[in-house]
């Protein structure tokens, strides 16, 4: 298991580093420069900021004085902000947006859980159909349109709930259902789909032979052994969501990383633009490690394997 | 004799899009206290239907005991509730299954996997659990049970699972224990060691076996009745005995003509010709007629009652009707029959059969 983690994490440094020159090199792309106020500088100024911030550099000397910075842990400084630390401004940033995907993941997955078992129990019946029909909505239908959606009926119509900003719980709840419907529409049918491969399962067949009550095949058996395999989908679905509050957090104009990651890209603020991304891709690895790791934890066919070796 | 289980005219039918599957139609047998009771038939004649029916374990929808008795001590299994049925599986009557690679759970150790009827049919905490589990595997012949009961079922070989398994089925000391075929699934030496065992058990714990198999081959050395089933019947029931000299059924016959052995040469095995019945719409008259080369008129048109051969022995044909042609089972099959009795030396029938 420790050499195989050993392994992962070298894989994973070099990911990292393959996506950070990546996207150096597709920023370089961007069309226009980075100070907003072009019009009203002179040629003369904008000389000397492009020599402030080493943009006349040639592209190989830029990348090479990135990566050396990137390694002892400086992402640079932001362009647009009066030289601010990129670095401090993903701090102040990563609030609302680490809070509005936590609580997006939880409530999704407990959700999606919920609704799959309840599906797989009640298989072929009103709440099987119900659930799948959820569920193909929640995935076909954009967070972006279910936002809008929300906004229009739940904050315009009837005013329920405040339309946008972050000022509170009540801030938060469309922006989690936006964003969680898809979690939910996925692991529900996920779930589903487990829960009934367990449930024709002879091992099944076994424990009821023992005369175990039917809550306990369920929640011993069926539930255990079905949920193993929704660890493997996390990974990405951790990922879909990190990207999915990028859109979300704009429509509701939350003052998260999001909202300033896409802010960054429309004023090609580059060292924001790759100082987010990093950041993100970052937490992308992170979590797929982890989910390998947890995913050897929980199934033994796995991790005695990866111990013996 | 006491009779431990008494089942009769048990109708079993799976409710499917094409109709009603009529996978058993009307059976009837017993199991006598401590005795080993086989049930044998090609696949597909109903034999796991009837034993999952014993159990209560059809799957409903689509399955349903349509109608029968199926009497355990004053009991009927097949009107008791699930709550009652529950606190009799396990503890009272048992079962084990043919796959040992899929019959336990991968994410369990096989420990904890025994423990749970311990626990639910014995009121024993874990820890007593946990000692009579680690008794129970050495019981089955499993070496190092003190390491070995902390473990995974993928730990062990196929061999070994199916002793798990056998350990989760006697963990309770249970009346009657049901094997639906437990050893098709294993290679032919772990198949005899399965079976020593089984024989072993049922001489320490005096249980009493219902042992489903469509190898007639491991009949001769586990049981001491035969019930031969075909789509969805029962059609010849006796002692050992009584089915390997004295066969009635020409179904009986195939089976027993179709059965690799030792001593039989490959022109001596004769497969039953044909394929059985289509239990969504059965046929009328004797389900193995259109199989059957002595198949007479009436087999078509009625189905045979149960003829009475001796106490013990009766069989479903109309050949054993006094106006019926009397037919003697064919040549290859008569010298097969002596070949494979269970008690005679095989050389000196032989040699007695070959001058026939
Ligand atoms: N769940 C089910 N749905 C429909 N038909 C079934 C089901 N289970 C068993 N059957 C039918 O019942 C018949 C007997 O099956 P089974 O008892 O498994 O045979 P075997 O003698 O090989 O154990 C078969 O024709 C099978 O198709
Ligand atoms: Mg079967």
């Amino acid at each position: 298991m420790g050499r195989y983690i050993g392994g992962r994490v070298v894989s994973m440094v070099i990911t990292f580093l393959i996506i950070a020159s990546l996207t150096f090199f597709l920023m370089k792309l961007l069309p226009g420069t980075p100070f907003n106020n072009q019009e009203k500088l002179s040629d003369a100024q904008i000389v000397q900021l492009n020599e402030k911030y080493g943009l006349n550099d040639p592209v190989a000397v830029q990348y090479f004085t990135y990566m050396t910075n990137l390694f002892k842990g400086d992402l640079g400084v932001s362009f647009q902000q009066d030289g601010r630390q990129v670095s401090t401004i993903i701090g102040e940033r990563i609030g609302p947006s680490a809070y509005l995907g936590f609580q997006s993941l939880v409530v999704g997955t407990i959700l999606g859980l919920v609704l799959g078992i309840v599906a797989a129990l009640r298989h072929n019946s009103i709440w099987d159909y119900g659930t799948m029909v959820v569920a193909v909505l929640g995935i076909s239908i954009p967070s972006f349109v279910i936002a809008g959606l929300m906004q229009y009926w739940f904050g315009v119509k009837w005013q329920l709930l405040p339309v946008a900003y972050w000022d509170g719980f009540a801030y938060t709840i469309m922006p989690t259902i936006a964003i969680a419907s898809i979690v939910v529409a996925t692991i529900a049918r996920f779930m589903r789909t487990e829960m009934l491969e367990v449930l024709g399962q002879d091992y099944i067949v076994t424990a009821k032979a023992k005369g175990l009550s039917s809550t306990a095949v369920v929640i011993r058996h069926t539930i255990r052994n079905a949920s193993i395999p929704i660890i493997t989908i996390m990974g990405p679905l951790v990922v879909g969501l990190m990207t999915g509050t990028l859109v979300i957090e704009r429509i509701f104009v939350i003052p998260g990383l999001g909202e300033k990651f896409v802010n960054s890209i429309l004023t090609n603020d580059f060292p924001i633009i790759m100082g987010t991304t990093l950041f993100f891709s970052f937490l992308f690895i992170l979590v797929i490690l982890l989910v390998d790791i947890l995913y050897g934890i929980v199934d033994p066919r796995i991790r005695l394997a990866g111990g013996k070796e | 004799m006491e009779r431990i289980l008494d089942v009769n005219d048990l109708h079993v039918s799976f409710d499917t899009f094409a109709g009603e599957v009529k996978a058993v139609r009307g059976v009837n047998f017993h199991l006598n206290k401590g005795e080993t009771l086989a049930i044998v038939g090609e696949s597909g004649s109903g034999k796991s239907v009837t034993s999952k029916a014993v159990m209560r374990l059809i799957p409903d929808p689509p399955g349903r005991i349509k109608q029968g008795e199926i009497k355990f001590g004053d009991r009927d299994l097949s009107k008791l509730s699930e709550k009652e049925m529950q606190k009799i599986r396990g503890s009272e009557i048992s079962m084990i299954f043919q796959d040992p690679m899929t019959s336990l759970n991968p994410t369990m150790t096989v420990g904890k996997q025994i423990m749970e009827g311990l626990i639910k049919h014995q009121n024993m905490n874990k820890s007593e659990a946990k000692e009579r589990a680690i008794e129970l595997l050495k019981l089955v012949g499993i070496p190092d049970a003190e390491g070995r009961v902390t473990q995974y079922p993928h730990q062990f070989s196929g061999g070994m699972r199916q002793r798990v398994v056998i350990a989760i089925a006697l963990a309770c000391n249970p009346r009657v224990l049901i094997a639906d075929e437990p050893t098709t699934a294993l290679d032919v030496t772990i198949q005899a060691q399965i079976l020593e065992l089984l024989k072993d058990l049922q001489e320490k714990m005096g249980t009493s076996i219902i042992f489903i198999t469509h190898d007639l081959g491991v009949v001769a050395n586990i049981a001491d009745r035969v019930a031969v089933m075909y789509a969805g019947k029962i059609v010849e029931t006796g002692t050992v005995d009584e089915i390997f000299y004295n066969p009635q059924h020409p179904y009986t016959w195939g089976l027993l003509g179709s059965m690799p052995s030792l001593e039989a040469t490959e022109e001596d095995l004769i497969a039953i010709p044909g394929s059985p019945p289509d239990l969504l719409d059965p046929p009328k008259g004797d389900a193995f007629a259109p199989r059957n080369p002595y198949a007479m008129k009436i087999d078509t048109e009625m189905e045979p009652p149960l003829f009475k051969v001796s106490d013990t022995h009766y069989a479903a044909t109309w050949l054993l009707h006094e106006k019926a042609p009397k037919v003697e089972p064919p040549a290859a099959i008569k010298k097969r029959l002596r070949g494979m009795a269970p008690d005679e030396p095989i050389i000196a029938t032989k040699d007695g059969e070959r001058n026939v």
